[in-house]
């Protein structure tokens, strides 16, 4: 097929003619003519290919990204290296261009590319199956939830305040009307409280599905997931643990802790920033939780002539045989994402990823250090972190220094007071708060309505939650260190953050 | 087509068997004709209590993956953990490979479930 179309006055006429109509505008002669925009849009004359070219490139330099600005934000997404070879694979056509490449007959080449990369995502979590790869890293975790819920026939689940805030959003809103409940459990000194899992898991025993951890957590800090894991197996619930991949090169397995099911963001391994997606989120379980799985998941097989082949197994799960009892409505993956993630790992191999997280390790807590010893900066928790952390500012908001810090050409870290404003965290506000500032969104503009209009509890998820707003994160910092980050940027990021001006 | 003197079938194509009190269910061999080749069985739990026309089982083959639903209301006794490791039993021998027995709350609502013959003309005119 050609790669360029050309789409001619003649092509266009002769289309019309074929179709019976004198004009492209009588395509629309069903909207009513009052309803119809007359005349020109206000838009500049076309410009040539050579100008318009130049003129966007300007337009793009204008942004603050992270090939010309060092980046020191995290929180989910983040800013590691990428082997060239990464993207010269994902980008062969057979690859890059082939719509749900997933017949055995004439897709050996992406089955077995996905194959490779379950068994790599097995092999780092301590898993025994990995599925296909999932939409990204909050989807992963709630299906994780959903499985625990199905395995079990409970339906709480147990999430970790330090789980991402848009992640734990992302549970609320699948747990909305599927009858599932959602209890925060508050963090002592930024990990998880334990003390207060217990309680809970004591006081109803058969009801708790799961236990949600995520490992580091939001604020950068590594959980206990071996007590988790005890802690859950002991009441029958499951222990869900969502981590950093990256991590894994040097903390153990979520597997060897005792854990059921882990998930993740994939990002890190090999997939560019790229504005916040395309993601992928990845999934993976002991192996007798397979068939309550969600999504693809290729299996190796043999054809009629004994060869090794790929092929997707255990359809009988999905929404095409089992309808509205699949485990699970995702009934996609992120297979060119995956690929990235496989293609990743395969290059880096177990040296070269244990070399880039000892790398975001030591650099971290480096510029973790230089932050304290400026005097303006202290720590929230003694917890031990891999490549993020949170800091107080004692002196000034995070919002000033952040600014000062991108006119210096540096991306800085996230402002953590913004989550207490309940943009990104509604659900966790104090219900002790007036029903009026429940529903404040950070000052945000509902479009005139009434705010009452939401004190139906459509919105109310913060009732399960009294007391889940953290309001100790006001002047917190988090800061993001990767592999990427050389001394001299570190250091010029903590003295333009202690206010010098170099 | 078997079927097996003394049991009782649902228009869903499970059977029941009293016996000493209890219910032993499973699938009919026209249910497990219909679904090919069976690789696995989702045992239900010990102690469930469970009512007529309720979910206690599903059975997944190549192609499909079907729900077993209760013949009678009751409480799960016992499964039948072979299955675990050998699920085509239900295909060799469909009415010798139980799934669950249960302890029913009225034992004679098999009664009211087709007898063989009404069954075999059931499925006959199921096709």
């Amino acid at each position: 097929m050609s790669r360029y179309i050309p789409d001619t006055e003649e092509d266009r006429a002769r289309m019309l003619d074929a179709i019976g109509l004198s004009s492209t505008e009588e395509l629309f002669s069903d909207i009513p003519e009052e309803l119809r925009f007359k005349g020109s849009l206000e838009l500049p004359e076309s410009m040539a290919e050579l100008e318009l070219a130049s003129h966007m490139k300007t337009l793009a330099g204008r942004n603050a990204n992270a090939e010309a600005y060092p980046c020191f934000l995290g929180a989910g997404a983040y800013d590691h290296f990428i082997p060239s070879i990464v993207g010269h694979i994902i980008s062969k056509p057979e690859f890059y261009t082939a719509y749900t490449p997933y017949q055995p007959e004439i897709s050996q080449g992406m089955l077995q590319a996905i194959f490779e990369y379950q068994t790599m995502i097995c092999r780092l979590t301590g898993m025994d199956v990995s599925n296909a790869s999932m939409y990204d890293g909050a989807t992963a975790l709630v299906e994780a939830a959903l499985m625990a819920v199905r395995s079990t026939g409970r339906s709480r689940v147990l999430a970790a305040t330090g789980i991402h805030p848009e992640y734990r959003d992302t549970l609320r809103s699948y747990s909305r009307f599927n009858g599932i409940k959602i209890t925060e459990v508050e963090a002592v000194s930024e990990t998880v409280d334990k003390g207060r899992l217990e309680s809970i898991l004591s006081e109803s025993p058969d009801d708790i599905a799961a236990i949600i951890i995520q490992s580091p957590n939001f604020y950068g800090y590594i959980e206990d997931m071996k007590s988790v894991a005890e802690l859950a197996a002991k009441y029958g619930a499951l222990s869900i643990a969502c981590v950093d991949p990256i991590s894994l090169a040097l903390l153990k397995p979520p597997g060897e802790c005792g854990v059921d099911i882990v998930t993740g963001e994939g990002q890190s391994l090999g997939n560019p920033l790229s504005f916040g997606g395309p993601y992928l989120g990845f999934l993976a379980a002991k192996k007798e939780l397979v068939r309550k799985m969600p999504g693809r998941i290729v299996g190796q097989t043999t054809d009629h002539e004994g060869r090794r082949g790929f092929t997707l197994t255990l359809q009988a799960r999905e929404q095409h045989i089992r309808r509205e009892k699949a485990v699970s409505n995702i009934c996609s993956n992120e297979a060119l994402n995956a690929l990235a993630a496989a293609a990743y790992l395969s290059v880096m191999g177990k040296e070269g990823l244990k070399e880039a997280a000892n790398l975001c390790l030591q650099k971290s807590h480096y510029a973790c250090d230089r932050l304290l010893e400026t005097g303006k900066f202290v720590k929230i928790s003694d917890a031990p972190f891999f490549k993020e952390f949170t800091v107080k500012s004692l002196n000034e908001p995070v919002s000033a220094i952040n600014e000062r810090l991108l006119k210096h050409g540096i991306i800085g870290g996230l402002e953590l007071g913004r989550f207490d404003a309940g943009r990104f965290d509604a659900g966790s506000l104090d219900s002790g708060r007036s029903d009026h500032g429940r529903f404040d969104l950070g000052g945000a503009d509902l479009g005139g309505s009434d705010p009452r209009r939401f004190d139906t509890g459509r919105f109310d998820a913060g009732k399960l939650n009294p007391g889940g707003r953290d309001p100790g994160k006001k002047d917190c910092w988090l800061v993001a260190v990767t592999e990427k980050r050389t001394k001299q940027e570190i250091d010029r990021f903590v003295a333009i953050a202690a206010g010098g001006d170099r | 087509m078997k079927t097996y003197q003394g049991t009782r079938f649902t228009k869903e194509h499970e059977w029941a068997r009293l016996e000493g009190g209890e219910v032993y269910i499973g699938i009919s061999d026209y249910a497990q004709h219909a679904m090919g080749d069976i690789v696995f069985v989702e045992l239900p739990k010990a102690g469930k209590k469970i009512k007529a026309g309720e979910q206690v089982s599903v059975v997944e083959s190549v192609k499909t993956a079907s729900d077993v639903y209760s013949p009678v209301s009751g409480t799960v006794v016992r499964i039948n953990d072979v299955l675990n490791d050998s699920p085509e039993l239900l295909n060799a021998e469909p009415y010798e490979n139980w799934i669950a027995v249960i302890a029913a709350d009225d034992p004679a609502e098999t009664d009211k479930l087709m007898n063989d013959q009404q069954y075999a003309d059931f499925c006959a005119k199921e096709g």
